[in-house]
């Protein structure tokens, strides 16, 4: 069982979603972040060139069996991919135990 | 009668008018300044419009337009304290008909608010308030009545150098504008940039204001409103003066915008919105003191020529280390001082004696605000000082001197 963190650009997320939709992902979370990286966007205020280091961008966390660990990852790589700088990242963590609150399931079953 | 009472109504309107636009600077002030500043502008806006309507009617309207000028000839004069309306205070003979007592107070009280109110956003977000209170009630109090009588109210500016060849001010490019801006470039002088706005080498930088769209209607509330500022100016509902004062006063406008828009996109490639809105207001500016002097074509050139002044006088306070947030002073003084030699330079008076009496009249108003805004300042600097202090600066300005915020939780910047 792994943990699976994404962040990718938030113009990408809809097909990202479609592509883990697709290799049968369906439950995943996400919030909005800002963070700092090699993206820098130019910007003139009144005459004044200026760069923001703040880069407003999608983070996902989904935790997967294990047999679904390479096709989740591939499915992101391929989907938020647009070859600009700023693409995003994608960590893999392994994951102790997962359960379903409701039937009290654990492990692989609890995740599907 | 009837002719009393269509001029009396249409004062009236023109004074509503220049009233809103103290909403509309206030709108302009905080979008383009930090959230963590908002009530601080909000407060200082509500001071000056109140103040200024109580000390107008205790003594600035007495002082502006003494009647006679019995302290020093044709420098300064004053009728005494409170509104004395007269016993033709609603008759014909009153003010050619334009008007009646009370109108002329109201709506000469607005002006001498709008005048304080220019200095409010080129000081804002480093300002102590009460040092602000205290700069904004001299400012009103002294400097603002004084200068305006030396022309409106009928002192040596009228008739600089015979009675056919005064000084011309139409609305207040000088008067107004210009005292405004003078009293603004004065302070920021003495009160010194925002913390982040240059870096160690001196190099500007930018600190975006928080609120655009918020800006931009407060800069349309400012066109309407001087559709009263300079349509009111007429001083009666003339058909044809007031009509033409509205076409000039919009095209300038609309010069002025298109022209700072196309000067920072050739200067900085950069479509900039705020340039554009300040553009739209150098223009207005600009066209104030000769509205009712000029052809269309020629109020489109005042206008155009504000544009690219706007845009460089921005550049400039930079260069100078000077810190303006809202553009007060290329807008109100620039623009001002332009507007007021345009008058000798294009339409119904312009001449080189005209443009000459323009120039002399415009040096004295500024050295006289640059004198007695620096005492002033550095008056209320001695008693309670200038700005806050660097902690309070960037805790912002809405905690340190209101003990609350804006926005309640949800303000970022």
């Amino acid at each position: 069982m792994k943990k699976i963190e994404a962040i990718i650009r938030k113009s990408m997320f809809t097909k990202v979603k479609d592509a883990l939709l697709n290799v049968e992902v369906n439950f995943f979370t996400y919030w909005d972040v800002t963070g700092v990286g090699n993206e820098k966007q130019g910007q003139v205020y009144r005459g004044v060139t200026y760069s923001t280091s703040d880069i407003q961008r999608r983070y996902l966390s989904i935790v997967v069996s294990d047999e679904f660990v390479e096709r989740t990852i591939k499915a992101i790589l391929e989907s938020a991919y647009s070859g600009e700088v700023g693409d995003g990242k994608i960590f893999v963590f392994p994951a102790e135990e997962a359960y379903r609150i409701r039937t009290k399931e654990t492990g692989k079953k609890s995740l599907n | 009668m009837e002719l009393l009472t269509t001029n009396n109504v249409w004062m009236m309107i023109c004074t509503a008018l220049v009233f809103f636009m103290h909403l509309g600077f206030s709108f302009l002030e905080i979008g383009l300044t930090r959230q963590k500043n908002t009530i601080n502008i909000l407060f200082k806006n509500f001071f000056v419009i109140t103040m200024g309507l109580l000390v107008y009617c205790g003594f600035g309207f007495n002082i502006m337009y003494p009647g006679e000028f019995g302290i020093i000839d044709g420098i300064l004069g004053f009728a005494g304290p409170g509104l004395d309306p007269g016993v033709d205070y609603d008759q014909l003979s009153y003010a050619d008909g334009g008007y009646t007592y009370w109108t002329d107070f109201l709506f000469q009280g607005m002006f001498a608010a709008t005048a304080a109110t220019i200095i409010s956003g080129a000081v804002a977000e480093r300002i102590k308030i009460s040092a602000f209170m205290l700069i904004a009630f001299l400012y009103v109090s002294i400097v603002y009545p004084i200068v305006g009588s030396w022309q409106w109210g009928g002192g040596f500016f009228s008739d600089f150098i015979s009675e056919d060849l005064g000084f011309y001010d139409f609305a207040g490019s000088t008067l107004v504008h210009s005292v405004g801006g003078w009293g603004a470039l004065i302070v920021i002088y003495f009160l010194g940039a925002r913390i982040g706005k240059f870096d160690s080498n001196g190099k500007p930088l930018a600190i975006p204001g928080s609120n655009i769209p918020l800006s931009a209607a407060g800069v349309l509330i400012l066109w309407l409103g001087w559709f009263g500022f300079n349509g009111g100016s007429v001083l009666s509902a003339d058909p044809a003066l007031t009509s033409l004062t509205l076409v000039t006063t919009c095209l300038a406008a609309a010069a002025g915008g298109i022209t700072a828009a196309l000067t920072s996109k050739i200067a900085y490639n950069n479509l900039d919105l705020t340039m554009f809105m300040n553009g739209v207001l150098g223009g207005l500016v600009g066209i104030t003191a000769g509205a009712d002097q000029m052809l269309p074509m020629t109020a489109i050139i005042i206008g155009a020529i504000a544009g690219p002044i706007v845009v460089a006088g921005v550049a400039i306070l930079d260069k100078c280390k000077l810190d303006d947030p809202v553009g007060a002073v290329p807008v109100h003084l620039f623009c001002g001082i332009w507007g007021t030699l345009a008058v000798g330079i294009f339409g119904n008076m312009a001449g080189f004696n005209q443009f000459m009496v323009q120039l002399a009249c415009v040096g004295i108003t500024g050295l006289f605000c640059i004198v007695f805004g620096t005492i002033i300042t550095l008056f209320v600097r001695s008693i309670v000082g200038l700005r806050v202090d660097e902690k309070e600066e960037e805790q912002g300005l809405d905690n340190a001197e209101h003990g609350t915020k804006a926005y309640g939780d949800f303000s970022i910047n």
